[in-house]
Formats: structure tokens, C-alpha cells, sequence
């Protein structure tokens, strides 16, 4: 496909009900949205019929792994920006976690050049917090910001920065460029051999339990050390019930605390592991029921800022294995909007409005991203999304553009389909295929 | 029963009497001058030991043995698999020799799981012990125990379960494969179990679990009809799970002045092996009240059950037999 991103090509969406409302035109031009409307004239313009279809604007992941370099076998930028804007992304954060990782500016600079080279979304690298995610000695976090990445976000993603006085210096350090340490709520020590979430189904299965408070504790410590020294602190994959009370108490502080949730945790209950079957190993794990509708609740209500996938690809061999043996992470570019619609659209938790707001508006604004997570008006980048929310069907892990399968959903019926995606006004998915 | 055995929880009272019934028929055949019955000829068990268990691995080959199987031992030390090869290869090599039943034990809980529902293989599946998941032929033995010295009477307790009996597990429940399967099965069979142990060695859930919590021995035991004492890796110590053996020992250990508190008939059961002077004392260890032995006997027979319903016709597992043992006779 063409990467040209001053594409001067007209596209007139027809009939699209913008953020869920009544139908509207809209005219892209240049890249930029140029008219919005009823009865706009084509002019020559290509017309998509939109009929139906919700009109969100381009959504952003705070937490993505692209895994490039290092674990080329599960996902590289191309495949993974290509299942993102098949999943209706236009902007994906890159996490660290790579090999070698990504904690100096020549590595996020080396990710920013391979997004900007595939063209499906725009990739914003995450920067690690320490290096080699160690958790002992700070990465050079203003090289990477002042790198071409321009990195805002910084993470150890995967591990925690466990460290308190690191985690303290890590904060106040990034406050110099308005930057955000996005922690990964795990204590270390009460997480050893954690296999599960820790309650009634890991007694009975006998398998190493991941405790809610392990990462309650940490959110409670981190959220008093952002308060203490005034800084942007960000909550990775909240996956308790708990830990949403915390950053409700914080924020009700008026502390700058925000937090994502992933869609599984939006869905999916530790019940599941009872199959024993790896596709369901994830860390955070998945808890219970009452967490889920507590995480639903607070993303209904704001406490919770944003949907974030944690896409996590795995190679097969990695899954095809008995529990213990397997790697922890699920794939969920292709999904995530599926599972917000299911679990809080058609709930009437959220209405469209709401996710563009949790699903791009508000992880646009964590991530300092400019042209991203922009409302749909007259001027605004053309970063877009069309979705068929009536669509129903199985989820079909063959159909990804993923280059891995390691999906919870397979077989389960979700309702919507992206079927258009524009980036800058160039189309990366077109009835429902990647441009 | 079903196709394979992951769980206790597989087992309807039904079944596990079954199994019970079955094994105390097979028993007599250990009474025998030959042992050996002609019920699994040509059929192929493989022992797959990801674990040392010298123990159980060679109960279950005892048991595939006096029926005539063929048996394969793979012990994953010094094997492929110590070199990195994946369950699953390990699977597809054992199902391309034909293997008509593989006994696993395994340290991860959930392997045999995994490997019964994985279509990796098609033979039928026997969880010899998963990581801290459970352990059901054990569990079944111990109930074979517990059905002879308890229940039997003249009929040798054909037919009977365990209705009414008070079964006490005592031990490091969280880390125990015997104690979830035992859960499991003797309440499936009708009695009534209560585990005992410091808070520590308990999961966090266990509060649903179908039996009591105690954290006190003594006052359980007045009360009790088989106390089941759990072997305790003194491990566990490096891990604050408790202060010392000693404690350990003072605490939850079984020693002469305990048994004397339980009910005359009542007995004391091991799972072997034993840390003598850590959970059990060498008196308590000796006496004529402790199954430890008989429970390891009456494991052949009750493996050879579970083999024999599993691989086995629907014919019963002796009677059709005998007439051939004799004819070789």
C-alpha cells in the first residue's frame, strides 16, 4: 500500500451516525475531515456508504506489544500495526519489553522508524523506566523522550518497578518533560510461582495463586508516591476490584492517577481456568466476576480512563502446553472493540460517545499523542473508524492479521466488525480488509 | 466411568464403589501363588514420570503387570524431555507406540489435564499426581482402607461407601495432591472430612470447599474415625509457612499422647513417606492403629481396578479370567 501520508484522495462517508447519533456525511479531504453534514454533494469525491455503520474516531491503545525487535516469531510492527487497524486502532503504544529493550533511544527510535514505515497506525514506543527492565538503575529517559520517538510514556511493563525509591525517582524525574511512569502493579514477592488468580479456583486446581492484593499494594504505595511529589502516574492493566476503590480514592484527591483495563479483564472470569488450557494464562490473571462488574462500573464511570488491550502475541508452541509450561499474555487488537461493545455498549454501561472518549479521546491524552484522539469536526485529522455494531459472529483466530493466534475469544460470538479504517484520511481497512 | 481419571471429582459414588468392589475382588488374586491375571494381554500402559516417585511408579507397574499389560517406563530424567522436548512431542511418540493407557505424574498441576483433553493422544489417561492439583488413585486407596478397617464386616464391605465416617486430613493441605483428591472422593463416598493445618498451609478459598477447617487438632481428634496425617517437607520452613519443626511437630504432629485422645477404633493413616518425628512419631508410626503398610498394598489393587475399568471389557475383571488362568493351570 501506498505510505504516501499527504494522499490527496477525497473519500465522502455517507449515512454514518457519528459517535452513535443520527446519520451525517462527512467529507475527508487532504487528510483532514472538511465537511460534516447531511446531503453533502460527492463532487467527485469516493463515496463509502456508511448506512448502519458507528463513526468513532481512530482508536488508540496505550499498551500494545509488538514484540519487534527480538520476538519476531509471535508479531513484528507490520503484523501487529495491521491487526490494529483491523481492530479499528489508529495509534498504538509500543511496550518495552523487547530484546534488546527498548530503554535507550537508539531502541525506541528503531520502532518509531518501523511504524512509521509499515503505515497501518501510527506507533508511539514506550520507554523502559530501568534499564533492561531490571528495576535498579533508571534508563536514560530524557534521551528517549528527546529522541525522534519523542517518548511520554515510560513502563517496565511486564515487571514492576518493585523499588520504591525508584519508582519515586522515576516519577519526579519525567515531570521535566510532562512525562508518565505507567506501572505494572505487581509485588514481586507475594507473586512468586503465581500461576492464577488467588481464591476458590485455585484451591481446588492446585495452581500457585496471584493474590489481589500483590497488585493493590502496589497501586496504594504508588498512588501516595505520585501525591507526594505531584506527578503523572499511570496504572497498567487494573484487573480488581480493590484496586479500582484505590484509584477512586485517589483521584477523588485530585491526584493525576489514571488507569486502563483490558477487555478480558471486562470479560473474562479465572472460571475459565478450569480447562487448565494455557489461552486463558495471562498476568494480571483474570479474577472473578464481582471484579469484573467492578471494573465495568468504573470504566462506565471514569474512575477507570481507558481501555488498553495489552495485545500480547505468543507463539504457538508457547500455548500448546501444559499450564505451568506456558507463556503468560493474549492477543486483542482484533477484539477489543467487539468485547467493549458486548460488555458495556450493549449493557447500556457506555454508549458510543463513551468509547470513543475511553477508547481514544482519553488514551490519546495519557500519551501526550498530538493528531490522535481527536473529536470528529471539521479540521481534525482524519483518523477514523467505522463499525457495524449489528454484525454478529464467531471469532475466528484464522482470519487475524495478527501473526499470532493466542486469542480467549475463539468460537465465541461477539457482536461488531470494523469494517473501515482511515488514517490521516487513507484508508488501512476497507469493507472490512486491510487496505 | 468416564474416559479417563484427572480427578477425583470424576467419580460418582457409584464409580468409586466400583472401583472399591473391583479392587477388593482383584486383592484376592494377590493371595494367590500366581499373581497374574491375563485381563490386559496386549494392551500397553506407559508409566510417564516427569517426577521422581519411586513409590507409585512402581505400584502402578505391580498393578499393569498382574494384568498382563505391557509396560513401558518413562521416566523423564536422563530423557528427551530433560533436553527440552515439550509434553506434547513426548505425547505424539507415546500415542505412535500405541500406548493404551499412560499413567502420568507430572509437576505442573493440570498436565494430565492437558494431555487427556488435548487430543495429543487417544489412549485413556490416569493422573498419577499433578504439581498440587490431586492424586485420585491414592485417595481411592486410602478409601480402601478406610472401607476395610471401618465399614467391612462379613460382606468385606461389598457394595458399601463411607457413609457417616469422619475422616481428619491433617498437614500441608495448600501444597497436597492427597488432600484435594481425598476431599473430593471420601465425601463423594458419604463421609464427612475435616482438614486441619496452620492457616499458612491452607489455601485462600478453601472456605468453599465441601469439608471443615480447623486450625486445632486436638480438639478434632476426640471425634475423628481415620486420621490421615500428611507428609510436611521441612522446606517449607524457608518459606514462613512455620517457625520451626519443632513447632511444626508440637502443633499438628501425631504422637502417642494424641492418638490416645482419638476413639479406640479409630486409625491413622500416611500417604508415605514418612518424616518421623516431623508430622508423625515413630510410636504412633509402629502401632498396630497406623495403615500406612496396608495402604500400599491395597494401592496395586486398587490400580489395577482403575486399569482394568478403564482399558478393561465390560467383563468382570475376574471371574471370565479365571477360567483361563486355570486352563493355563
Amino acid at each position: 500500500m501506498s505510505a504516501d501520508p499527504t494522499d490527496q484522495n477525497r473519500t465522502l462517508i455517507r449515512g454514518a451516525r457519528v459517535l452513535g447519533g443520527d446519520p451525517a456525511d462527512l467529507l475527508i479531504d487532504g487528510g483532514t475531515v472538511a465537511a460534516t453534514g447531511t446531503g453533502l454533494a460527492a463532487d467527485g469525491a469516493e463515496v463509502i456508504d456508511a448506512t448502519g455503520l458507528v463513526l468513532l474516531p481512530g482508536l488508540v491503545d496505550l499498551h500494545t506489544h509488538l514484540r519487534e525487535p527480538g520476538r519476531e516469531d509471535s508479531e513484528t510492527v507490520l503484523t501487529g500495526t495491521r491487526a490494529a487497524a483491523a481492530g479499528g486502532f489508529t495509534a498504538v503504544h509500543a511496550m518495552a519489553n523487547t530484546f534488546p529493550v527498548a530503554d535507550t533511544a537508539g531502541v525506541v527510535e528503531q520502532v518509531w522508524r518501523l511504524g512509521a514505515a509499515s503505515g497501518y497506525c501510527d506507533v508511539q514506543p514506550v520507554g523502559a523506566v530501568t534499564v533492561g527492565l531490571g528495576g535498579r538503575q533508571l534508563a536514560e529517559l530524557g534521551a528517549m523522550h528527546d529522541s525522534a520517538a519523542g517518548v511520554t510514556v515510560f513502563s517496565d511493563d511486564g515487571k514492576c518497578v518493585d523499588d520504591a525509591v525508584i519508582m519515586r525517582r522515576a516519577l519526579e524525574y519525567v515531570k521535566a518533560f510532562d512525562g508518565v511512569v505507567a506501572q505494572h502493579a505487581q509485588e514481586p514477592r507475594l507473586t512468586e510461582g503465581a500461576q492464577m488468580n488467588e481464591g476458590t479456583v485455585s484451591a481446588d486446581l492446585g495452581l500457585g495463586g496471584w493474590p489481589a492484593v500483590a497488585e493493590e499494594s502496589i497501586i496504594a504505595r504508588d498512588v501516595l508516591l505520585a501525591a507526594h511529589v505531584g506527578s503523572r502516574l499511570h496504572i497498567c492493566h487494573v484487573s480488581t476490584a480493590g484496586s479500582v476503590e484505590l484509584v477512586r480514592w485517589a483521584k477523588s484527591k485530585g491526584w493525576r492517577v489514571t488507569a486502563e483495563v483490558t477487555p478480558h479483564h471486562l470479560l473474562l472470569t479465572d472460571e475459565l481456568v478450569r480447562s487448565y488450557d494455557p489461552v486463558y494464562k495471562v498476568n494480571p490473571p483474570l479474577r472473578t466476576e464481582e471484579d469484573v462488574l467492578a471494573l465495568r462500573a468504573a470504566l462506565a464511570d471514569g474512575t477507570i480512563d481507558c481501555v488498553a488491550t495489552d495485545h500480547a502475541p505468543h507463539p504457538h508452541e508457547d500455548k500448546d502446553c501444559e499450564w505451568g509450561a506456558a507463556a503468560m499474555g493474549m492477543i486483542g487488537l482484533e477484539t477489543a472493540l467487539s468485547v467493549v461493545q458486548h460488555t458495556m455498549v450493549d449493557t447500556g454501561l457506555l454508549d458510543w460517545a463513551g468509547v470513543a472518549d475511553r477508547m481514544s479521546y482519553r488514551p490519546a491524552a495519557i500519551g501526550r499523542l498530538t493528531g490522535q484522539g481527536r473529536p470528529v469536526a471539521v479540521g481534525e485529522p482524519a483518523n477514523l473508524t467505522l463499525v457495524d455494531p449489528a454484525h454478529r459472529a464467531p471469532v475466528d483466530p484464522a482470519a487475524f492479521a495478527s501473526r499470532s493466534r493466542n486469542t480467549p475469544y475463539r468460537g465465541r460470538e461477539l457482536p461488531g466488525r470494523v469494517v473501515h479504517t482511515f488514517l490521516r484520511g487513507r484508508a488501512t481497512v476497507r469493507d472490512g480488509k486491510l487496505a | 466411568m468416564k474416559r479417563h481419571l484427572i480427578s477425583a471429582a470424576d467419580l460418582t459414588r457409584d464409580d468409586a464403589v466400583l472401583v472399591l468392589d473391583t479392587a477388593e475382588e482383584l486383592a484376592r488374586v494377590a493371595d494367590r501363588p500366581i499373581k497374574k491375571l491375563p485381563t490386559l494381554r496386549g494392551r500397553t500402559v506407559v508409566n510417564l514420570f516427569f517426577e521422581d516417585s519411586t513409590r507409585t511408579r512402581i505400584s502402578f507397574e505391580a498393578a499393569a503387570k498382574r494384568l498382563s499389560a505391557d509396560v513401558i517406563n518413562f521416566s523423564a530424567k536422563g530423557s528427551s524431555v530433560s533436553k527440552g522436548e515439550s509434553l506434547k512431542d513426548t505425547a505424539l511418540t507415546l500415542e505412535a507406540m500405541g500406548a493404551d493407557a499412560v499413567v502420568i505424574r507430572h509437576h505442573d498441576s493440570g498436565a494430565p489435564h492437558r494431555l487427556a483433553t488435548s487430543e495429543w493422544i487417544g489412549g485413556a489417561v490416569v493422573n498419577a499426581g499433578d504439581g498440587t492439583h490431586e492424586h485420585p488413585t491414592q485417595a481411592l486407596l486410602d478409601a480402601f482402607a478406610i472401607r476395610r478397617r471401618l465399614v467391612a464386616g462379613p460382606s468385606g464391605g461389598l457394595g458399601k461407601d463411607l457413609s457417616g465416617r469422619r475422616v481428619t486430613i491433617v498437614g500441608d493441605i495448600l501444597h497436597s495432591r492427597v488432600a484435594r483428591s481425598n476431599i473430593h472422593l471420601l465425601t463423594t463416598l458419604g463421609a464427612q472430612v475435616t482438614v486441619v493445618a496452620p492457616p499458612t498451609l491452607l489455601p485462600v478459598g478453601a472456605g468453599v470447599w465441601p469439608c471443615e477447617v480447623s486450625y486445632d487438632l486436638d480438639a478434632v481428634l476426640p471425634t475423628s474415625d481415620a486420621v490421615m496425617m500428611l507428609r510436611v517437607q521441612r522446606e517449607r520452613m524457608n518459606a514462613a509457612y512455620f517457625p520451626t519443626e519443632r513447632e511444626y511437630a508440637r502443633r499438628y504432629g501425631l504422637d502417642g499422647d494424641r492418638m490416645a485422645r482419638m476413639p479406640e477404633h479409630a486409625i491413622v493413616m500416611h500417604p508415605g513417606p514418612m518424616n518421623r518425628g516431623m508430622e508423625i512419631t515413630a510410636e504412633v508410626a509402629d502401632s498396630p492403629r497406623c495403615t500406612a503398610v496396608e495402604q500400599v498394598s491395597g494401592g496395586v489393587s486398587v490400580r489395577m481396578a482403575v486399569l482394568y475399568l478403564l482399558l478393561g471389557g465390560s467383563e468382570p475383571a475376574v471371574s471370565t479370567t479365571r477360567t483361563e488362568e486355570n486352563t493355563l493351570a
